[in-house]
């Protein structure tokens, strides 16, 4: 056993934290921009500490927890929302590069998928345990919201796993290098996974469970300090895991396109990846909310049946002479 | 099958999307509303009592605080009513400048509801937007009367102030501006998809309820009922101006939207039109005694305000003073309806069509 398991996890914690911190701050200058404003900018040059004293804001606040409270639920909460949150990023293949690959796990989508359905717990036990109105319509919506999208996020990633005949992020990203990016032949799926994936991030318009005009905060209303922290943390380590989700299973991963391989690999990764948060921030910025019993008809009327219809024209096309290199 | 349980669920008074402090107790099953209780009087601050021991002149900065997003008209049908009871003429420049602020607040105010409405249905930018546009008007107003929100311009016999100079061009550049950026808003909100979604056929008013509720604003007009003061009972110098009355027809949220968006263009061309033939000479304010006794007797004056009717009813005992004043508070008529629109949603209806009705609280309240 290599001494460098232990070591990479925590370069890894170090650097997803970095990167919440200057993806709200990203978020707040994107949106800010859109909205005819300037984002911050008092804090250090150009605002850039901004994210920090916020966290730091947060870690020195009391921790409330509300007298009739769940206690140790409402503490597991935060805890069961982060974890799987994190743990996700074990199987992401950042580059081909053996040390950037933390394990390389044979079912690693499925390890991938399987996980970040954890978190909708510490959503609903959050929302529960509060013991505040607001706090259970938001996890109800959540819980109902993330179960339903759930389905065509894994139905639509079907056609990208035969294609590569495995459920190995690597070896998929290397079919995608030795054939064609996952996004034109599977467009249909990419579709339905990004809007998929967009709600279980829980991101306008399917920002439900925390709607501020209606439930106020939703299932955080309650909490404070680093609680509260834990599940912002959560929420925006999701971005992070589901944007290289994406750049993995649709965009080719570390592939560079039009053979230009002098930028390296994690670069065009980091490239793709940003492109995806940025898509991320613009749709909150420009787009209303849905209505909750809209959102169920469209996860199981529209998504579903389409992701379905994915998986079948894949399964055909695979058998088609000529197209079956792609499928 | 599951036992279920209904909750009451108290929204207000201090709640993102309740406008003001207006408190809602709703019972809800799941996310569908049951019952509903609203509960009203949070900011009332007795402005019509208060009045009674007021004289005529110091009731004006009183009412800007009743329906503080639009307090021009407020200001005027208040000088409006005293005029009528005393049968004082005013000078064509006052009533010329009457009508291009409360134009121009009837703007700013349905400027704020857009923004307010779509934040209640999710959509976080256009408010930024809106408050873009609105402090112009703002900025405007401040250079006339020197108040941002609560204008104390108007007088009983004309108004305060005279236009500083090039003020009428910046009012005429903004009118043009205005009405092209109100099409960049119908390219940027109206076709949305979600948006639509969120506001067909969402909180349906008919006929009927609206006359029933003695509705008025867009609220009575999104049902295709042609009821707008301006033309129906024409005060100050409107019957000179040609516009339009924009109707919907289903009486929905988005007929509703249809019908504030196009009234800001009406109110636009009005101020256009305004600016245009706008008196050279003459004073602001007519022949006003320096003590304002009011003949006795009783009169009830209602302009359109951007909310709906919006009246006054004084009566006078031949005092410098009123004995009882009242005032028809549009908001305040308008929300009555909401308690028959809310049973059977579910919240997220709720908010979107709470915000359609359009309440300024301080209004509701009194």
């Amino acid at each position: 056993m290599d001494w460098y398991i232990f070591v990479y996890p925590v370069i890894l914690l170090a650097i997803v934290l970095v990167f919440v911190m200057y993806a709200i701050y990203f978020e707040r200058k994107v949106i800010g921009w859109i909205q005819l404003r300037k984002g911050p900018t008092e804090t250090g040059p150009k605002g850039l500490f901004q994210s920090a004293a916020d966290v730091f804001k947060l870690l020195i606040k009391e921790d409330i927890i509300p007298s009739k409270a769940d206690r140790p639920l409402f503490k597991l909460a935060p805890i069961l929302a982060y974890v799987p949150a994190f743990s996700v990023l074990a199987v992401i293949p950042f580059t081909d590069a053996p040390y950037l690959k933390f394990s390389n796990v044979a079912v690693g989508l499925m390890y991938y998928l399987a996980l970040s359905s954890i978190t909708v717990m510490g959503v609903l036990l959050g929302g529960w345990a509060s013991n505040n109105k607001y706090s259970l319509l938001g996890g109800m919506r959540a819980g109902a919201q993330m179960i339903s999208y759930e389905i065509p996020l894994v139905l639509s990633v079907v056609g990208v796993v035969m294609s590569a005949g495995s459920l190995n992020l690597t070896e998929i990203v290397e079919t995608q290098i030795a054939g064609a990016w996952n996004v034109f032949p599977q467009f249909l799926g990419f579709v339905v996974f990004i809007i998929a994936a967009i709600a279980e991030l829980n991101r306008t318009p399917f920002d439900l469970p925390e709607a501020e005009s209606e439930l106020v905060a939703g299932y955080h209303t309650e909490y404070t300090g680093f609680r509260f922290a834990f599940f912002m943390l959560a929420e925006y380590t999701y971005v992070f895991a589901m944007a290289s989700l994406i750049t993995i299973l649709f965009f080719g991963g570390w592939d560079a396109p039009f053979g230009l391989t002098f930028i390296p690999p994690l670069v065009w990764f980091i490239l793709k990846f940003c492109c995806f948060v940025f898509l991320l921030f613009w749709l909150r910025a420009t787009f209303p909310r849905l209505r909750g019993d809209q959102l169920m008809e469209f996860a199981w009327k529209g998504l579903l049946p389409l992701a379905i219809i994915n998986i079948f024209v894949s399964a055909l096309l695979k058998e088609v002479p000529f197209l079956s290199q792609y499928f | 099958m599951l036992r279920t349980e209904e909750m009451v669920l108290n929204l207000g008074p201090q709640h993102p999307s309740m406008h003001g402090v207006l408190r809602l107790v709703v019972k809800i099953d799941g996310e569908i509303i049951r019952e509903i209780e609203p509960v009203v009087g949070y900011l009332h601050r007795g402005t019509e009592k208060l009045a009674e021991d007021l004289n005529y002149t110091q009731i004006i900065p009183y009412t800007d605080r009743l329906d503080y997003l639009s307090s021009m008209t407020n200001n005027y049908v208040v000088c409006h009513a005293t005029e009528t009871l005393m049968g004082l003429e005013i000078p064509e420049k006052a009533e010329y400048l009457r009508v291009i602020v409360m134009e121009m607040n009837r703007v700013a105010s349905h400027l704020l509801w857009l923004g307010t409405f779509l934040l209640d249905v999710g959509a976080l930018t256009p408010f930024l937007y809106c408050f873009r546009d609105r402090e112009q008007i703002l900025s405007m107003f401040n250079e006339l009367c020197g108040a941002r929100l609560t204008y104390n311009y108007m007088r009983v016999g004309g108004v305060k102030w005279d236009a500083p100079a090039g003020w009428l061009d910046k009012v005429k550049n903004f009118a043009d501006y205005m009405i092209n950026e109100i099409q960049n808003y119908h390219e940027l909100i109206s076709g949305n998809e979600i948006f639509l979604q969120r506001t067909k056929g969402i909180g349906v008013i008919t006929k009927e309820m609206a006359l029933s509720y003695s509705l008025s604003g867009a609220n009575i007009r999104c049902t295709g009922i042609d009821w707008d003061l301006r033309k129906k009972q024409p005060y100050s110098v409107y019957d000179r101006f040609d516009f339009k009355v924009p109707l919907g027809k289903t009486g929905d949220l988005l007929d509703k939207y249809h019908c504030r968006m196009d009234e800001m263009v009406e109110a636009m061309k009005i101020v256009k039109q305004a600016v245009e033939g706008f008196p050279e000479g003459g004073a602001t304010m007519g022949k006003v005694p320096r003590v304002l006794r009011v003949p006795e007797g009783e009169v009830y004056v209602g302009v359109e305000s951007p909310r709906g009717e919006l009246g006054c009813h004084i009566v006078s005992k031949g005092k410098d003073k009123p004995w009882r004043i009242k005032f028809r508070r549009p908001s305040f008529y308008n929300l009555q309806v909401a308690k028959e629109l809310l049973v059977g949603q579910n919240i997220a209806n709720l908010v979107a069509i709470l915000g359609s009705i359009d309440i300024v609280l301080g209004e509701v309240d009194g």
